[in-house]
């Protein structure tokens, strides 16, 4: 039996916390196993009762990038760098997907975890968190297609795909970044999720999911760099494809947005998080 | 080292009545009506809005208690009266308001039954989610994994989701992995509301269990007797605040006999007696000390009588008057009619119409300290009830100078009889005999 003993037992003061409180990421380290069974729980429950289970992760994708070829690639002629359209497509749909998915689930993560909330205790950040990072497998299912993909039109990645873990991990902070917002705001006005299919839709239009970000003119280059999205999706084509050119200014401009974001999310869930359980 | 597990200071818990209906609100109405008062308390979150405030209400107010090492402490009070409150912020999960606790040790909270347990996942899947939700470590169910199953009794269907389960599995599954959590402080909040008679046997037994290992217990419950046969301390909300705190039969007593008007006289009005239908017509029933003197508390060791005064109105053959004694939690300790003695029956075989009174004689030594409830009913026996009235009256027995008094210490059970013992010295041994 591991428990501790009475000499050495934790003590806990409970009392209302003043100000600016800390992240606590050593608790957060303490409880990374429930953590982990959080997005299992995601992962295993997502697909459960359905006929094709994961491969709803593979056909999602790949009847997006069907429409895309067929209206961007075809009808509109959108220029795709030289690349067959459909693989550019599915080569940003790739990362966008991912991203949309764990921005949509870790945004309304705490209202449908809204009884673990209420009844137990446990580092509220994981809740996100875990929400950021189950839809990690559904991209690890897509990205065998798109192996399959770059076989078939004979693509072969330079030394460039080695960078591709960063522009992933780029994409799951970004997620995660603003998830933190919207989650704490949804706990409190319900509004927040209404809002979410619009600004994921609006969103994917301001990145370059369906048109490469060579389209975009040079000056507005930098600006465009606010949109973390814009440098992971062109950094996803860069490391797989070996087209465009990753343009350091703006990578620079992305990570300082996402860090704003990431700092300024994790405060403004803290403070949010002492109503949580009262109001969710 | 302190033999303190939970000390509360204060502790003080604020709700804001309108939050139910800002928080569905849209963003909008939310920010033309509170915007400025929002951007007030996003600036100084910690200001407390004055006492006199319509739009807030204190679910809990200065509450300071401690339960020490090894100690189960119910906690009672009616709905609304902060327990919960007070259990999830001891729980950490709501802060509170002002005030302070300290917690020496592990604490594993159980407010609920199957927090987590997601109905898509198997038996054995949810026995891992639950667990690591509840603050085990995986290394921890992996070796308890077994135990818990069989504790459940749900052996055959662990792999099968548990959206298939009865309600009963369900519960079952969820209160053994419960059951199973190790913590030094537990937190418990009505549990046994769930689950049919054998489950809450079952868990009562397991609860048990814990405390006799020496562990610490915070215990909600509304059932009396679990608090009563659990608990040696518990503490009474009322409103918020601490009413009252001690050992747990006194505690109970006190949170059974609060809030009820009922004494050990009653006395029908002009009124009351209006609606009362047909020839009997009650008048009054009290307590009376073995002076005959009406009374609120009873000695143990004194006789005391039960009175009912009542008219009759036209001649009732067969009458009877029945007492029916219980204890305040409820159980029945003995039924008594005036017409149980064939003297009486013979000689008021029909009543005229007058006043009468009925005495119920109660002899010295028979009921143990505590609360007790008497319910009268006047009746025709198997043809016609003339009158019924549950709890009517209620008095308290008082134990100094009963049997075993002199002995530190509460005296469980209902009765304290005065019993004859022999003790007999010098009997030969069965060795010796032989």
């Amino acid at each position: 039996m591991e428990v501790t003993t009475p000499q050495t037992g934790p003590i806990f003061c409970i009392e209302p916390s003043r100000g600016w409180t800390a992240l606590k990421l050593g608790e957060l380290w303490h409880y990374r196993e429930l953590l982990y069974f959080l997005a299992w729980r995601d992962i295993k429950v997502r697909y459960k009762q359905s006929a094709i289970g994961a491969g709803w992760a593979l056909l999602q994708p790949l009847a997006t990038m069907a429409i895309f070829t067929l209206i961007f690639g075809r009808l509109a002629n959108m220029p795709s760098d030289g690349l067959p359209y459909s693989v550019f497509a599915f080569t940003g749909l790739l990362p966008w997907n991912y991203f949309a998915q764990a921005l949509t689930r870790s945004s309304t993560s705490l209202v449908s975890n809204g009884g673990l909330i209420s009844k137990v205790y446990f580092p509220r950040l994981i809740v996100p968190l875990s929400a950021a990072i189950a839809p990690l497998v559904d991209f690890a299912v897509a990205f065998l297609a798109l192996v399959c993909m770059m076989l078939w039109y004979s693509i072969m990645p330079t030394w460039h795909w080695m960078v591709l873990p960063l522009c992933l991990s780029f994409a799951a902070i970004s997620a995660f970044a603003v998830g933190l917002w919207l989650a704490a705001l949804n706990v409190r006005y319900r509004d927040v999720a209404h809002t979410i299919p619009f600004l994921v839709q609006f969103w994917m239009f301001a990145s370059p999911v369906a048109y490469p970000a060579s389209l975009v003119p040079a000056k507005w280059r930098l600006l465009y760099g606010l949109n973390p999205m814009a440098g992971v999706i062109e950094g996803f084509r860069w490391c797989l494809l070996g087209t465009g050119t990753l343009d350091l200014r703006t990578l620079a401009m992305s990570a300082l947005t996402v860090l704003a974001l990431l700092w300024g999310g994790a405060i403004f869930f803290k403070r949010m998080e002492r109503t949580f359980a009262d109001v969710v | 080292m302190t033999d303190i597990a939970i000390r509360v200071e204060g502790l003080a818990k604020q709700y804001e009545i309108g939050a139910a209906k800002v928080r569905h609100d849209t963003l909008r109405d939310t920010l033309v009506d509170y915007g400025g008062r929002f951007l007030k308390r996003w600036r100084r979150p910690d200001t407390q809005p004055e006492n006199g405030d319509a739009t807030h209400i204190w679910a809990l107010k200065d509450v300071s208690f401690e339960v020490k090492r090894g100690q189960v402490m119910g906690l009672i009070g009616r709905n609304g009266a902060g327990k919960s409150t007070l259990l999830k912020m001891l729980s950490r999960i709501t802060e509170p308001t002002s005030g302070r606790a300290e917690i020496h040790g592990r604490v594993g909270s159980l407010l609920e039954v199957g927090t987590g347990f997601d109905r898509e996942l198997t038996g054995r899947e949810n026995v891992y989610l639950n667990g690591t939700i509840l603050g085990m470590r995986k290394a921890e169910i992996d070796r308890k994994f077994d135990d818990i199953v069989e504790f459940s009794g749900v052996q055959k269907f662990i792999d099968t989701p548990v959206k298939r389960y009865s309600s009963g599995m369900y519960v079952r599954l969820a209160f053994s992995v419960a059951a199973h959590l190790e913590p030094e402080i537990l937190i418990i909040d009505e549990v046994l509301a769930v689950g049919d008679a054998e489950f809450q046997r079952k868990c009562l037994g397991k609860m048990g269990n814990i405390a006799q290992e020496g562990r610490t217990i915070l215990f909600v419950s509304h059932s009396m007797s679990a608090v009563l046969r659990l608990c040696s301390h518990a503490v009474l909300l009322n409103g918020g605040r601490l009413v009252y705190q001690g050992p747990s039969a006194s505690v109970v007593d006190r949170y059974l006999s609060s809030g009820s008007k009922t004494s050990s006289e009653k006395v029908w009005t002009e009124q009351e007696l209006a609606a009362v239908q047909g020839p009997f017509r009650p008048l009054a029933v009290r307590i009376c000390d073995s002076q005959g003197e009406h009374t609120e508390v009873v000695r143990s060791v004194l006789p005391f009588s039960v009175e009912l005064e009542y008219q009759i109105t036209a001649p009732i053959r067969d009458l009877a008057l029945h007492i029916k004694l219980d204890t305040i939690q409820g159980e029945r300790l003995f039924i008594t009619s005036d017409r149980d003695d064939p003297a009486n029956y013979q000689r008021y075989l029909v009543r005229q119409p007058g006043h009468y009174v009925s005495r119920c004689h109660v002899p010295a030594s028979l009921l143990n300290r505590g609360v007790f409830v008497v319910e009268v009913s006047a009746s025709i026996p198997n043809v016609q009830m003339l009158f019924s009235e549950p709890s009517v009256v209620r008095f308290s027995v008082d134990e100094s100078g009963s049997p075993g008094s002199h002995w530190a210490g509460d005296r469980g059970g209902f009765f304290r009889p005065a019993l004859a013992w022999d003790i007999l010295a010098g009997i030969p041994t069965a060795e010796a005999n032989r």
